[in-house]
């Protein structure tokens, strides 16, 4: 079995388990607010490209806006802060007295500010994306052997080359762990943000399904939900196992 | 080629509260290809001596010249190679072997050219596109080399290179090192904890005294690179000297005896 076909077997087995548990779930409560797979997956499939798809390519959109956002601007931020303790001891108290807010507080200010539409969510799950990734960044980087540097300096390489291919580099696995992290709680977040304001997205969706008491539309946007998590999480390995190949290898 | 001259060097570390003399006034003339070790206890400023020549550190007193020229920073044709390797994980044998070239930004093609030919001497071929991770301490060390080669380095500066590897393929490097100094004559610059190994790859050693470091003693050694001087009386004979002044200076051997002695004598009263 190559890489590939064992991940697809990976994903039949566990689907199968959690289809056999919701099922048994289902009968033992018997009640019409836990549907079984069967309805929901109808329901699924028979709202996928009318309902469920423009909802679910809005959510993809703001998650990856805001994560794209996110790493652009804590990345190279973070890095530098890592590299260079005179900054470090200017933002450092800034960013840990922030750091433990829990972005999501800001959500009805930003819903006045920015609207009910995309920017207030994606300003939201910016912000969430950017301090996981600015403290992991900053960390990583501080982290990096100095034997490391001291060999590249001594080939005469200018700070930006440092940075180039030790700091940046070298900081990639942490960064790809905080991303996967990041984006959890980022969709988290956004189920929160979609289903109090606006009409659009998989929050909405479900929050609305649920308000109208058709709980199989309900199910089918939680297994939209779970098919964008498993989406990003898979896009992020490849990006990871493309980017940081020698990880795989040490032995 | 390339000398090295240190004038009345001395390097001051300031410490919180405390300022520490790693070298003070060190004087030091390494003539042009000629290969040299330079040994002493721990904390003499054996590291910082490399670090200053290589440009690394600016001397808080002093000078040192590389070539005729003043040190001011890193200097192209120089190689610091130090005990964990200084390789790159991320990068491929290739690229770590080209990553001085790369810094300098020779062209591809010659840049290409330049690091095969030294993968090729020094037996890593074969493994390009391996990571760092999957080499072994000696092939590690090895690259580390070739990195060094390739840039066609007429200096090499070397951190206790070998102190990371077992026995056996710290006698194979050994080896490795005076075979490639046989054939290029690079200026070569060794610090070691290794009595065997400064006496096998240095035709002087340098013996350095503890904090601050200076030069207490230089030992010559003519027969340096001879063949199978490992064998050799005369080697025996030069590491029992070099043992002795070492001893002198409180680093090693008879002192650490003494001590056993003075204990022992202690339980029996």
């Amino acid at each position: 079995m190559n890489g590939w076909q064992r991940k697809a077997a990976g994903y039949a087995m566990a689907t199968l388990v959690m289809l056999a548990v919701w099922q048994i779930a289902a009968w033992a409560l018997g009640s019409h607010v836990l549907p079984g797979p069967v309805p929901a997956f109808s329901a699924f499939v028979a709202d996928f490209q009318d309902e469920l798809a423009p909802h679910m390519l809005v959510s993809i959109w703001r998650v990856s806006a805001a994560t794209v956002a996110g790493a652009v601007l804590a990345v190279p931020l973070g890095l530098w802060l890592g590299r260079s303790p005179r900054a470090d001891a200017v933002a450092a108290p800034l960013i840990f007295l922030t750091y433990p807010v829990p972005k999501v507080v800001f959500l009805p200010v930003l819903l006045v500010l920015l609207g009910l539409g995309d920017a207030s969510k994606i300003t939201l799950i910016t912000l969430i994306v950017f301090f996981q990734l600015l403290v992991t960044a900053r960390d990583a980087a501080r982290a990096i052997p100095a034997d490391s540097v001291l060999s590249v300096r001594s080939l005469g390489a200018s700070k930006l080359g440092v940075f180039w291919h030790v700091v940046a580099v070298g900081a990639l696995p942490e960064i790809f762990t905080a991303l996967r992290i990041g984006t959890g709680t980022a969709v988290a977040v956004l189920f929160l943000a979609e289903s109090i304001g606006g009409t659009s997205g998989l929050g909405y969706y479900i929050v609305d399904a649920w308000g109208r008491l058709d709980y199989n539309a309900m199910f089918a946007g939680i297994i939209a939900m779970a098919l964008m998590g498993v989406l990003i999480y898979e896009l992020l390995e490849i990006a990871e196992s493309r980017l940081c190949r020698w990880t795989r290898v040490e032995r | 080629m390339a000398g090295l001259v240190a004038e009345g060097l001395t390097l001051v570390y300031e410490g919180v509260g405390r300022d520490t003399v790693a070298l003070d006034g060190l004087d030091l003339r390494i003539d042009e290809g000629e290969p040299i070790a330079v040994i002493g206890p721990s904390g003499c400023g054996k590291s910082t001596l490399l670090l200053l020549a290589a440009g690394m550190l600016q001397p808080s007193r002093g000078r040192v010249f590389v070539g005729g020229q003043p040190v001011t920073g890193p200097r192209l044709a120089t190689a610091l190679i130090l005990q964990h390797f200084g390789l790159l994980p991320w990068k491929t044998v290739f690229h770590n072997a080209a990553l001085g070239l790369e810094v300098r930004r020779v062209p591809r093609a010659e840049r290409r050219e330049r690091v095969m030919a030294s993968l090729h001497r020094l037996g890593l071929a074969e493994f390009v596109d391996a990571y760092p991770g999957e080499l072994s301490g000696g092939m590690r060390q090895r690259l580390a080399l070739a990195r060094a080669l390739a840039l066609d380095a007429d200096l090499l500066l070397m951190d206790e290179p070998l102190s990371a590897l077992d026995a056996l393929t710290r006698e194979d490097l050994q080896d490795l090192l005076l075979e490639l100094w046989r054939q290029r004559g690079h200026t070569s610059v060794l610090v070691t904890h290794s009595i065997e190994e400064a006496v096998f790859l240095g035709r002087r050693v340098i013996v350095l005294s503890p904090r601050p470091g200076r030069v207490a003693a230089t030992v010559d050694n003519p027969l340096m690179g001879e063949a199978g001087y490992r064998a050799t009386p005369e080697f025996y004979e030069r590491c029992a000297e070099l043992r002795q002044l070492l001893a002198e200076e409180g680093a090693v051997g008879a002192h650490t005896d003494f001590e056993v002695g003075a204990a022992d004598a202690g339980d029996i009263r």
